[in-house]
């Protein structure tokens, strides 16, 4: 090591190996150009450009005017709350009904538990659109779970879940869960198993082990996908729109309206970079909490 | 009596204790399958409506997509979008990976969340963003539009997928082709890319069906001849409920399956 390191610093042929050094790296950086011209071309332009578009007001000046609209109107703030508390209840289902069944898996034999991935993948997998459509179909007045629910005397009359708040959630939970799930199981599959028995051991109960012990340590993925599923819910634009039959308006919708609608660009784009900006921030927390690489761990 | 008391975790849970979790995982997981599948029996429904179960069963959603020219045109749309997603996502995909693995770490942080930054945009202003820029260029409601906006979101997934692949292959072996002779190009062609095939399979697959399966980007950029099955899909949705749309989502159901296995067979090592 020191003497190849003196022939560099004395250099016999240091130019050379410089030049050498030097090619390299523009070669491994010209290899990751056509991803970046892409990325920079197709999403940070746009998006600097619907940034700039959001300043501009009605009469094609610079203005705050859209932004303004934003923060005095009602039903601009109306979309916001609806956008917010769908997406923490989204959230929080999601946590309710995974973490269990996470971490039963994770307490499962590797062949077991890969059997029940394929459950959680099979969903996955599947069109967003049919997976709406199935509730769609499910949830209506005449759809099997209320002609169940009656016959089975849970409740009397049908009840109307979908073009509404419930079944705009209910679809939600169902699309987000995978999103949770696997995160947080990839973090269940590192904790140290001889950490639970060390504290059996130790004279924990099964109960006092899981709270002191399991539960601590899979918190990181429990964050990562919990984040995420609420940043996806945020910008959430097909299961809404169409289970919540036009009486949830969540912020994606909104942006929709505005551009197909009322080819109001600049409405759009200011909601849009309000949506961006909040975005960003929980991202930015959730990078200071775990790696990123986990959040976008899709498989 | 073996089984209750066997022991089923590591702070030595009897079976009989835990039966309750048992349970639970069971119904998240029936939940998470069988509502999407309900739409199986929908597709042979003979009724105009939504009826579960349905009194009769015919085929004639399935003809209806069959004989429909918008249908099997907005397919072929899909399936031609989904194939040449895959020629531009991976290729580009895996050179950036490699790009990354042999950079120094500084490079790498800085470029890495830039080249995810496509998954962590809200889709929505991803795609009017594309709307906007495709206006100037004309290429409102082309394939190419089309094929390079799905790309965009199928390049992070293939980039996760092939840069974990690389991180556990030693760069060395490559090394040693090359001072044996080998270019790079061939280095990496008969040394690196043998070992990662798994990965690359898989990220092809993943970015076929992300081209295949993606909405709101179809929706705002394609349209007339071009426009995809799922564009065609919603909007039929959220003006009215056809039961055609059974049908095509049980072969979607069939589709994502089939890609699911391929995926699991031989996107992964056997071993």
């Amino acid at each position: 090591m020191t003497s190849t390191q003196k022939i560099n610093q004395e250099g016999i042929n240091k130019t050379e190996l410089d030049q050498l050094d030097k090619k390299e790296r523009y070669t491994l950086f010209g290899l990751t150009v056509p991803y970046l011209a892409l990325v920079f071309g197709l999403i940070i332009i746009p998006i600097g450009w619907l940034f700039y578009m959001s300043f501009i007001g009605r009469d094609e000046t610079l203005s705050l005017e859209n932004y303004q609209r934003i923060w005095n109107s009602k039903a601009y703030l109306r979309i916001f709350k609806t956008t917010f508390q769908i997406s923490l209840l989204t959230t929080l289902f999601c946590v309710l009904l995974g973490y269990p069944l996470t971490y039963f898996m994770s307490q499962l034999s590797n062949r077991w538990a890969n059997i029940c991935m394929i459950g959680v993948l099979i969903p996955f997998w599947t069109s967003l659109l049919v997976r709406t459509y199935a509730w769609l179909v499910l949830l209506q007045k005449k759809g099997l779970i209320n002609s169940l629910a009656v016959d089975w005397g849970l409740w009397s009359e049908p009840i109307k879940f979908v073009h509404n708040t419930s079944g705009t959630l209910i679809g939600m939970v169902h699309i987000m869960l995978p999103f949770l799930i696997l995160p947080l199981y990839a973090n269940m599959r590192t904790i140290d198993k001889d950490c639970l028995k060390a504290a059996a051991n130790l004279g924990a109960t099964p109960t006092r082990a899981f709270w002191t012990v399991f539960f601590p340590l899979s918190l990181p993925g429990l964050f990562a996908g919990l984040l995420i599923v609420f940043v996806l819910c945020l910008g959430f634009y097909v299961t809404p729109a169409l289970l919540g039959g036009g009486k949830v308006i969540m912020v994606a919708m909104k942006i929709s309206d505005n551009i197909e609608l009322y080819y109001s660009w600049g409405a759009a784009s200011a909601l849009g970079v309000v949506l961006l900006g909040v975005t960003m921030i929980i991202l930015f927390i959730a990078s200071k909490l775990v790696s990123i690489d986990q959040l976008g761990n899709r498989s | 009596m073996g089984i209750w008391n066997s022991s089923v975790s590591e702070t030595q849970i009897k079976f009989k204790n835990r039966l309750w979790l048992y349970i639970i995982a069971i119904i998240i997981l029936f939940l998470l399958i069988v509502p999407s599948l309900v739409v199986i029996p929908m597709s042979f429904s003979d009724s105009q409506y939504l009826e579960f179960p349905p009194e009769s069963y015919s085929t004639r959603w399935y003809e209806n997509y069959f004989y429909s020219i918008d249908w099997i045109q907005a397919t072929w749309t899909s399936v031609k979008v989904g194939v040449l997603t895959i020629f531009v996502a991976t290729p580009v995909g895996i050179m950036a990976a490699y790009g990354l693995v042999n950079s120094n770490t500084k490079i790498r942080s800085i470029l890495f969340p830039i080249m995810i930054s496509p998954m962590m945009v809200p889709v929505i202003l991803v795609a009017i963003g594309l709307f906007y820029f495709y206006v100037q260029f004309n290429m409102v409601n082309s394939i190419l539009g089309l094929v390079l906006g799905h790309s965009l979101i199928a390049m992070p997934l293939v980039l996760i997928i092939v840069l974990s692949a690389l991180s556990n292959y030693d760069m060395n072996q490559e090394k040693v082709a090359r001072s044996l002779g080998a270019s790079r190009l061939r280095a990496f062609f008969e040394i690196t890319l043998p070992q990662i095939k798994f990965s690359v399979v898989s990220a092809s697959l993943i970015s076929f069906l992300t081209s295949f399966d993606e909405v709101i980007i179809s929706l705002f950029v394609s349209g007339g001849d071009n426009s995809t099955i799922t564009r065609s899909m919603f909007l039929a949705l959220r003006d009215q409920i056809d039961p055609t749309i059974a049908a095509i989502s049980t072969i979607l159901i069939i589709i994502s399956s089939v890609f699911l296995i391929l995926t699991q067979t031989f996107g992964s090592p056997k071993d």
